[in-house]
């Protein structure tokens, strides 16, 4: 590759060699060859401890897999210290997992034992592990996460950061597989969700409680006001012209739901603010179809504070869910179908997270969350709201 | 990669393929430019004590990788760097302002980007320049990643080498659509950084903005049992057929394929992908009756020894047979038989014994559209629109579909609407018929509730247009 501030490319020429439009690698290419050669004869997999796996072929041959927990913000040195163990051990070839953990692939079970155990000895001076291994069956992954402080404009918290604070807490159950199914954690650090974590068991999102402040002197100037005017979605702003004659916005803070929607078409309304912006906690959703369908998580907590540099409302909080869910919930039982069996009453009873008025919906289609039957069961909440209209 | 005939450029068991000597920027010496001692003892120019303490505890500390960079840039020294030398310190320095603010310092984005292209590059700005001047530009270039993200270590290596020339060092792998991310390069190094991916590597930029973002897939056939199409073949055919759609906008928003094997839906495609593939099959599920045996038997470990529990000896009844959500299972206490006709291929027998139970052999898969988070309008899941398709090269009726999907959004949906949205609101009807389907119950959880029918005027005999004085004659006021 080239050198030097334009390298091979000519500023004055710049459609000169043109390449475009090519797309990614062709993928055969990176398999390993025991993977070429069983390429759609798979017949089965066992996990044969955290972390490692083998896969059968109808060929008769065992592809040994070795998983290992990488963060998702990595740096070149990190990589090339991957490529270092691949080399050494898997002649070069590695992947990646769509939640960020790195698998290295061999067709000797000798081998994929020793680099699993030089995986687990690579620490840094810090103390932390570098590649530890594991995120294997009924236990916790990788958390998939967002940018947060590293490197976007609209976050309400960090994401790196809050998501290390959690997973050394959750670091033994990536360590093993004793949950009654497996768990997944995500990390998204606004309601944007770049890294959509709508879906799963347990999610920390980012959240803003105030709505964006207005900076009138540049926003006419800056942004195109019928554009900002239509991007809210609670109809919240309005055009508005200040008592200098400068074109600009009023917003409804009444209406508000802090989206920053808004802030995404116009940078005149940032919403950051360090005594509004926090986590909320949701829990229960899925994305695979394994027994019951994909599900929503939903928000059991709709606020804590940023807390830095450990987030320990947070981080208590999300390993109180684990426990109490572990302890709890039947065989193959997801955290959402666990709570929808015991019933929501009996998941806040357990675990012990206050039910208060946002968790009584008052969105679009509110509706479809309230409860319309007498099923339900005596809790500790039930019995206030009789006491508090004097019916006992 | 996608120009003809070098597929195999990179493939270390052809002769003659590239490798990272060929193309390298930096020598072993500058690569090893350190000593485990002087990283010990290393110090950035920022006091970060608040993220110092996320150097401890057990998971894979970040703080520790981007110390490790700093020191490497620093080494290598400004004459190696085409991007500021102390980008990774001034990093850190950032982000422990933010720690200790609790509010964010970048910027809103601007429009950046290479000749030719919409997508691929998000500008990234600062806002305490003056404090942090080695990232007071730090963009983002996205780049398209591999297939189930299968690399070699030439490959990486190249990777890495660019990322920290013009880069600053620092990269998400990946994205959460799932592309190679480089962080923090400047306007100018946007260029030569692109005609080096593209011509030395062999590799395009991602999607980004209201375009067809970077295609993404699970591991599939090469190395999954339960994946009923080639992920990877269909994940790959598709971004090189919509390479147009993918690098120059012309969508009302954003619009993501993901490729899954099977309905456990790893890349999460039914939460998160404007449409959705999912592997399926048609025909019975495959019993090996010997392999059940041990099972019960307690040969075989269940669910693939993904348990480690103590949940006693394996029991059919309980694991399997009840927790089948269509109870279409029975053990006769010899003999486990299913009637197929009623699956709804949950997968969670095949899950638990998936040394006895295969999918089914023919195989294609089913397509859902309309998946998102919940900005603007709420969160959606897939709706199941396609209940079965082939997938076998060249996915010529995928395409067609494909197109017919784009040709009305395009026309049909608004400024920042996801096609969920759109559907939404113009309708799931409208929507199959624009795509040429008839209507099918799988398409829904239940018939509506409300009976708030609208009819075409051309469905209800005589039109609307009536006589009022003919109505009168019949009826008097």
């Amino acid at each position: 590759m080239s050198k030097g501030k334009f390298g091979y490319f000519d500023p004055k020429k710049p459609l000169e060699n043109r390449i475009t439009d090519i797309g990614p690698q062709r993928f055969e290419q990176f398999l390993p060859p025991v993977i070429r050669r069983n390429y759609g004869k798979w017949v089965s997999h066992r996990i044969l401890e955290p972390g490692l796996l083998v896969h059968v072929s109808e060929t008769g041959e065992k592809a040994y897999t070795v998983r290992a927990a990488a963060p998702r913000l990595i740096s070149v040195e990190y990589i090339r210290e991957v490529c270092d163990v691949a080399d050494k051990y898997c002649n070069g070839y590695v992947r990646w997992t769509t939640r960020n953990n790195i698998e290295f692939i061999t067709d000797k079970e000798d081998t994929a034992k020793a680099l699993k155990k030089e995986l687990d000895s690579r620490k840094y001076h810090g103390g932390s592990y570098k590649f530890p291994t594991g995120g294997t069956g009924f236990g916790i992954t990788n958390i998939v996460h967002t940018q947060g402080w590293v490197h976007c404009h609209t976050p309400a918290t960090d994401a790196s950061g809050s998501v290390k604070a959690t997973a050394d807490v959750l670091f033994d159950y990536f360590k093993s597989m004793k949950l009654p199914a497996k768990l997944r954690v995500a990390m998204a650090c606004c309601l944007n969700m770049c890294g959509a974590v709508h879906c799963s068991d347990i999610a920390l999102l980012g959240y803003h409680r105030k709505p964006p402040t207005i900076d009138h002197e540049v926003l006419g100037k800056v942004c195109e006001i019928p554009l900002v005017i239509a991007a809210c979605p609670l109809y919240a702003i309005k055009p508005f012209t200040t008592p200098e004659g400068t074109k600009s916005v009023t917003i409804n803070n009444e209406k508000c739901m802090y989206c920053g929607n808004c802030y995404t078409m116009c940078m005149a309304l940032p919403l950051a603010d360090s005594e509004g912006d926090g986590i909320a906690i949701l829990v229960g959703g899925k994305i695979s179809n394994r027994i019951s369908g994909p599900k929503f998580s939903k928000v059991v907590i709709p606020w804590l504070p940023n807390n830095m540099p450990r987030w320990p409302e947070v981080t208590d909080v999300v390993k109180k869910i684990v426990e109490v869910y572990a302890g709890d919930a039947n065989k193959y039982e997801r955290l959402g179908d666990w709570a929808a069996r015991i019933g929501w009453e009996k998941f806040f009873e357990k675990t012990g997270i206050p039910f208060t008025e946002k968790s009584l919906d008052d969105y679009r289609l509110a509706v479809d969350t309230y409860r319309t039957t007498t099923q339900f069961k005596f809790t500790e909440h039930a019995w206030a709201v009789s006491k508090a209209v004097g019916g006992i | 990669m996608g120009i003809e005939g070098q597929e195999h450029l990179w493939d270390k068991e052809v002769k003659g393929h590239r490798t990272y000597n060929d193309i390298r920027i930096y020598s072993d010496e500058q690569l090893k430019n350190y000593t485990d001692e002087e990283l010990k003892n290393f110090k950035i120019k920022h006091a970060t004590p608040i993220i110092d303490e996320l150097e401890k505890g057990p998971w894979p500390s970040f703080v520790s990788d981007i110390k490790r960079e700093a020191l490497h840039r620093k080494k290598l020294g400004q004459e190696n760097l085409m991007m500021p030398m102390e980008a990774c310190e001034d990093l850190l320095g950032i982000v422990e302002l933010s720690y200790k603010e609790g509010e964010t310092h970048w910027k809103h984005g601007g429009i950046v980007g290479v000749l030719g292209y919409g997508g691929g590059v998000i500008g990234r700005y600062c806002d305490q320049q003056a404090k942090f001047p080695a990232v007071a530009h730090f963009h983002t270039i996205r780049v398209n990643q591999p297939s189930a993200k299968f690399y070699t270590s030439d490959w990486l290596r190249a990777f890495c080498d660019i990322c920290e020339y013009r880069g600053s060092g620092m990269t998400n792998l990946h994205g959460s659509t799932g592309d190679l991310v480089i962080l923090g390069s400047v306007t100018e190094q946007l260029e030569p950084l692109f005609f080096d991916l593209t011509h030395d590597m062999g590799v395009d930029l991602g999607g980004s903005g209201g375009n067809l973002r970077t295609p993404s897939d699970c591991i599939g056939k090469a190395r999954c049992e339960f994946a009923c199409y080639d992920t990877m073949d269909l994940c790959y055919d598709m971004t090189m057929t919509f390479q147009d759609e993918l690098h120059r906008p012309a969508f009302p928003y954003k619009f993501k394929f993901k490729f899954d094997g099977c309905p456990n839906c790893c890349t999460a495609s039914i939460a998160r992908s404007d449409m959705a593939y999912i592997g399926n099959w048609k025909d019975d599920i495959r019993i090996n009756h010997e392999a059940v045996k041990s099972y019960v038997g307690g040969e075989i470990p269940r669910n693939g020894g993904a348990v480690q529990a103590n949940w006693g000896p394996f029991n059919i009844q309980e694991e399997i047979i009840d927790l089948c959500p269509t109870k279409c299972m029975h053990w006769d206490g010899k003999k486990l038989s299913i009637n197929n006709a009623e699956c709804t291929r949950c997968m969670h027998c095949i899950a638990a014994m998936p040394e006895a139970l295969r999918v089914g052999a023919d195989q294609g898969l089913s397509i859902s559209f309309g998946a998102k988070a919940p900005i603007l309008e709420g969160a959606q899941l897939a709706l199941m629109t396609i209940p079965f398709m082939y997938a076998k090269k060249p996915y010529d009726s995928l395409k067609d579909l494909v197109r017919k999907v784009f040709d009305w959004w395009i026309e049909e949906g608004k400024n920042r609407e996801r096609i969920g949205e759109t559907i939404q609101r113009v309708s799931l009807k409208k929507f199959i018929e624009v795509l040429g389907i008839p209507p099918m119950p799988q398409m829904i959880k239940e018939p509506r509730s409300n009976p708030y029918v609208f009819f075409k005027e051309s469905e209800v005999p005589g039109g609307w247009t009536r006589d009022i004085n003919e109505y009168r004659k019949r009826h008097p006021r």
